[in-house]
């Protein structure tokens, strides 16, 4: 799998949720997109990860 | 010859720019204001200003733009340009294409001007208590009466995105929390394939301005900052990284107006 832009073994399938939740992202200040398509917060539990995926994942810190 | 002055096509026997500038003190040629005469050629922007006379209204948008690049002022006027969050980003956003002349913005903020507002973001005191989209409106259109300005008054969530935002191409986030940036550029970009969203994240303190950047992520997402910088307890917001950054913003739209979609 394809993790912003790097490579990563993925052992098994699991869900985008536990994926990000693993590699230490706050869930709601991310966009991530997967294999070019936007996935939003509340399908990350749903949607699915496997070794052929392509992710990226943009994290916002706050101020304006 | 065919020329343009003072936003007129005209035909001239004039060879030399200064021969067009009569009781003038300013001669511009082509977004130059020029120190010594320069040959005309075909299809060249003049404009020439008197700096004591208020021009009529036909001339001053040519006089107005006349520093602007050739050609960008054509296509930034049938622009439109909407801004999500009228704070330290939005604010300057804002103000910086009323002056490149984007035809139209859209200003979208629920919040009030308040005192801790000052130190950043583009209000006065006289704009205390005032609604940000009227403050906000009112000195754009001091700045230029030639574009449209719309105005929303209301918070951003999820449920209101595609309303507020159908029919922008081009969306600058300038909001404060970090989940409503991370909402509204995901929504955005889920509900719209045609959206290019231009975000801010980090950008708070007074690290050096050389790390704020523009970087693309997704093909249409444009994040401008140093991506670490989080305002937070003890560490403030402050205008000049403020301002770098929403001026990154500003030029990433107009790239995009002009059709460069690399940063």
């Amino acid at each position: 799998m394809i993790v912003n832009g790097k490579e990563i073994i993925l052992q098994k399938e699991i869900s985008l949720k536990v994926f990000l939740e693993k590699k230490g992202y706050d869930l709601a200040r991310i966009a991530v997109e997967k294999n070019g398509i936007i996935v939003e917060k509340n399908s990350f539990e749903t949607e699915k990860l496997c070794c052929s995926d392509k992710i990226e994942i943009v994290s916002f810190v706050g101020g304006g | 010859m065919r020329v343009s002055l003072n936003g007129k096509s005209i035909n001239t026997l004039c060879k030399f720019a200064f021969e067009l500038k009569g009781e003038s003190d300013l001669v511009i040629l082509n977004g130059y204001q020029l120190t010594k005469d320069t040959a005309l050629k075909e299809d060249d922007t003049v404009c020439v200003i008197k700096k004591d006379v208020m021009p009529n209204r036909d001339e001053l948008e040519s006089m107005m733009a006349s520093r602007h690049t050739p050609k960008v002022h054509e296509k930034v006027k049938s622009a439109k340009v909407a801004i999500a969050g009228l704070g330290g980003l939005g604010s300057h956003i804002a103000v910086a294409l009323a002056r490149l002349g984007v035809g139209e913005l859209l200003l979208v903020d629920y919040d009030i001007v308040e005192p801790s507002n000052l130190n950043r973001q583009s209000y006065c005191i006289s704009h205390l208590g005032m609604k940000k989209t009227d403050a906000l409106k009112r000195q754009l259109v001091d700045i230029n009466c030639f574009i449209s300005v719309k105005t929303v008054d209301a918070y951003i969530t999820e449920k209101n995105v595609s309303d507020l935002f159908n029919g922008y191409n081009i969306v600058c986030e300038a909001l404060d929390n970090p989940e409503t940036k991370a909402m509204l550029v995901s929504k955005l970009l889920s509900n719209f394939a045609d959206v290019k969203v231009i975000a801010a994240s980090g950008l708070a303190g007074f690290g050096s301005s050389n790390d704020i950047k523009t970087k693309i992520n997704f093909g249409r997402l444009y994040t401008c900052g140093d991506k670490t910088s989080a305002a937070v307890v003890g560490q403030g917001l402050m205008s000049p990284r403020v301002q770098i950054c929403a001026g990154h913003q500003a030029n990433m739209a107009l790239r995009l107006i002009l059709g460069l979609g690399e940063v």
